[in-house]
């Protein structure tokens, strides 16, 4: 697939992303969050090569990195689809049915279980805490893997649901 | 309401054009679909060919009229427009034409009146304004938020100005005597963490603005960092100068990216104009802010946890010592809440008698608080400390949803507690709110109506604190997800009359013995439903029965004939067969074979599939 071939070329320089990396903060222990959240902007998760590197690189067990990594809602340490559809779980959205969209909208791309990305990687579909726009409950924020583009839509039903993420899954797969 | 107009205001309302529209570009506008209404805007200006200029806003916490418009040409009221429709361009340079010919019928109201025109009501006419005071929002929605010009003409920075002119001992004596108190949870006298701060004798020092609003249901603080951001920066210079600090951090969660957009720009704006850095206003004060992204932990609000987020660990300590003694890589430090700050930088531009007109006499000042859930009008309402709930849920917000009751209202977040409906009359103030068992927090207000559950309710934000919970002691970790395993278990059907007992108690353990405030708040949800809501337990335990229809094992699954079309799509999902029906004739759910997973009611496209 494309995006496979993707990551094996941006594989080649892995070593060279991770010493800039090191060179820019420092071997410094208190920089592992901003140093994470550059390697997420890179590969859109946390890879455990990338990790194992960064460990050995600037001396912190590979065991706390895990310990911060695993910590923080930011960090994922599973490759994720071209729009992460995330559904909010805040009180207000909870209340006004933000649960039925979410297993609507798992239905409609045929996620099971533990299973939050479809297999093509088009689609992440997740529940997330709160945006903030709890006055257009049910909410949904869709972010594209690069985070670049990010879109809200509220006042969600379950039949939108399912209609939303059909329209971004086929617009990952245009553009994949 | 104190939104004066006086000269600057109106240069400021009209530009210098002499006609503005205004445009809210903050999350909540963006969700709503502001984007296109700016396209539409801009493309009517230009085939009506009228000289108006386009102004980026903030939110003016008005949430239900969202996306809306103002427009505001030399000569005519400025008026606003609510629920402008993103994808009716033609309507919308209507109303632009319609506008420019005198014609101001459609708008929902008027900043202000102008003799000879006929408009309508003013702004603070409306009930959901009439008993507002807007001290500290008094900006969101009237300036835009990247202009550090157009914050210095409406007296920004002239608080720091009044304030490096004081001798610090006298600033936080200032703000002893406005009774200022954390606006972030817990409430703590702003003047007595500052002073505790002032006195540890420190080369180095460090005041942090706490931006990471976790609270579900609570966004005031991102709608004032969105839409007047240099007010906090402001404030948090101010708390610097006040203890002796050199370094500001800002920590805001990646959750709300513009927000942490909007405050680094200020900070950088501010550097640039001299508020920052070197010598600032000609003082021998050195002061500069960074900006943090939190990578997003709802303990992080928990100033112990947030201080390791930033040295890049994880989990909240044992205090004391506190962080005004002992914080931040060791050095004292100062955690301010967002609206905290904004409420210094007020009170200096203003003075502390214009602030303490508002109030209790604990507590002084207004608060932003944010009303969600089951009304009519959800949005970010600014009232005197010590106004009543039922003035902000009935008066301000507009009472409960079409066709809907309220019953009780959740106060502050998951660590907060539900009062009921017949305690609305309680006064939204520290003390009062922890008396009845609910927390002011941040100030969210969740409103709920019949159609939903108490215990689901009380099962929703246990299992919010087990997830958030950063594990580091016992009562936190285990008792909380004690108590979510029996509440989950009482939704199913499965509860026995012992466990309201164990709920109890286990609450209380949990409370008396946690480290830090998230262990120490968890149980409010649940001790306050107990407490206020027993029968619907009892309902659960002893009639197996969910009066809200909302405990998934305790409802029966129906079809509407009515609606159903018989394509067959819940029948191919059921897991136990439990649906019959022939192709295109409606079907029918066997209720001793289901298993009342839900499974249809989520599959179904006609939307036919109801609980009873």
């Amino acid at each position: 697939m494309e995006c496979e071939f993707e990551r094996s070329r941006e594989r080649l320089d892995d070593d060279t992303f991770v010493s800039e990396l090191v060179k820019k903060y420092g071997k410094d222990r208190s920089m592992l969050i901003p140093m994470l959240q550059e390697v997420m902007l890179r590969y859109h998760y946390l890879p455990r090569d990338i990790l194992e590197t960064l460990s050995e690189k600037i001396e912190v067990p590979i065991a706390e990195i895990i310990n911060v990594a695993t910590f923080y809602h930011q960090f994922r340490l599973e490759p994720v689809g071209r729009y992460i559809v995330s559904i909010c779980f805040g009180t207000a959205c909870y209340l006004l049915g933000s649960a039925i969209v979410y297993e609507a909208m798992r239905d409609a791309m045929g996620l099971k279980g533990d299973k939050h990305t479809t297999d093509d990687l088009a689609i992440t579909i997740e529940p997330a805490r709160c945006f903030g726009c709890c006055s257009l409950a049910p909410v949904a924020m869709v972010t594209s893997a690069d985070g670049k583009e990010r879109y809200v839509h509220g006042k969600l039903t379950p039949s939108e649901g399912r209609k939303l993420v059909r329209k971004y899954r086929a617009q990952a797969l245009k553009e994949m | 309401m104190s939104l004066k107009i006086d000269e600057k205001t109106r240069k400021i309302i009209y530009g210098p054009k002499g006609f503005r529209i205004r445009i809210p570009i903050a999350s909540c506008s963006l969700a709503a679909g502001v984007n296109s209404v700016r396209d539409a805007v801009v493309n009517a200006i230009e085939s009506l060919g009228v000289e108006a200029e386009i102004y980026r806003v903030g939110c003016m916490g008005q949430c239900f009229i969202d996306p809306w418009i103002e427009i505001a040409k030399e000569g005519l009221p400025p008026a606003i427009y609510g629920n402008v429709d993103p994808n009716n361009a033609s309507k919308i340079k209507e109303i632009i034409q319609n506008y420019v010919n005198g014609d101001l019928s459609e708008a929902m109201a008027v900043r202000f009146k102008v003799d000879g025109v006929k408009s309508p009501q003013e702004l603070t006419e409306l009930d959901p304004w009439k008993y507002q005071v807007r001290f500290v929002s008094r900006n969101c929605g009237l300036i835009d938020p990247e202009s550090i010009e157009d914050y210095i003409a409406t007296g920004g920075y002239s608080g720091l100005k009044r304030a490096l002119e004081m001798k610090r001992e006298e600033v936080i004596e200032e703000i002893k005597r406005s009774k200022l108190r954390g606006r972030g949870g817990a409430g703590f006298p702003t003047w007595l963490k500052w002073n505790l701060c002032y006195q540890q004798k420190s080369d180095v020092k460090y005041v942090i603005c706490n931006g990471d609003e976790g609270d579900p249901g609570a966004f005031m603080n991102r709608l004032l960092s969105e839409s007047d951001p240099h007010r906090v920066v402001e404030g948090l210079i101010i708390a610097g100068y006040a203890v002796g600090a050199t370094n500001g951090v800002i920590f805001v969660r990646a959750e709300k990216p513009l927000m942490a957009e909007r405050l680094a720009k200020a900070v950088q704006q501010a550097r640039e104009k001299g508020f920052l850095g070197k010598n600032i206003l000609g003082t021998d004060f050195n002061f500069d802010i960074v900006t943090y992204r939190s990578a997003g932990a709802f303990v992080c609000g928990e100033e112990t946890a947030l201080i390791a987020a930033i040295e890049g660990r994880s989990r909240s300590r044992q205090r004391p010592p506190y962080p005004a003694v002992k914080g931040l890589w060791g050095k004292p430090t100062i955690l301010n809440n967002v609206e905290t700050l904004a409420h210094v930088a007020t009170i200096f531009q203003f003075g502390v008698e214009e602030f303490l007109k508002y109030g209790t006499e604990r507590t002084g000042g207004t608060k932003m608080f944010c009303v969600t859930g089951s009304v009519k009008r959800t949005g970010v309402y600014e009232v005197p400390i010590g106004t009543t709930i039922r003035r902000l849920i009935y008066d301000l917000a507009g009472g409960a949803k079409e066709g809907k009751n309220i019953k009780a209202v959740q106060a502050g977040g998951p660590s907060g507690g539900c009062i009921p409906v017949e305690l609305f009359d309680v006064q939204l103030d520290f003390e009062t709110l922890q008396q009845y068992g609910a927390i002011m927090g941040s100030g969210g207000l969740v409103v709920i109506d019949d159609s939903m559950c108490m215990v689901d309710v009380a099962h929703f934000f246990t299992g919010f604190t087990l997830a958030e919970s950063c594990g580091k002691c016992l009562p936190c970790r285990v008792g909380v997800k004690l108590l979510n395993q029996i509440l989950g278990k009482i939704k199913e059907g499965e509860g026995k009359i012992e466990d309201l007992e164990t709920l109890q108690e286990i609450g209380e353990s949990i409370m008396k013995t946690s480290l830090c405030a998230l262990g120490g708040t968890a149980p409010n949800p649940v001790i306050s439903t107990l407490k206020y809501f027993k029968h619907e337990y009892l309902e659960h335990i002893e009639r197996k029965h969910c009066p809200a229809k909302v405990c998934q094992k305790l409802v029966t699954y129906v079809i509407n004939p009515g609606i159903c079309n018989g394509c067959g799509t819940c029948l191919r999902s059921c897991p136990a067969g439990a649906i019959e029906g022939k192709p295109r004739d409606a079907h029918k759910i066997i209720a001793e074979k289901c298993l009342r997973c839900g499974q249809c009611m989520i599959v179904c496209p006609a939307g036919a599939v109801g609980k009873v």
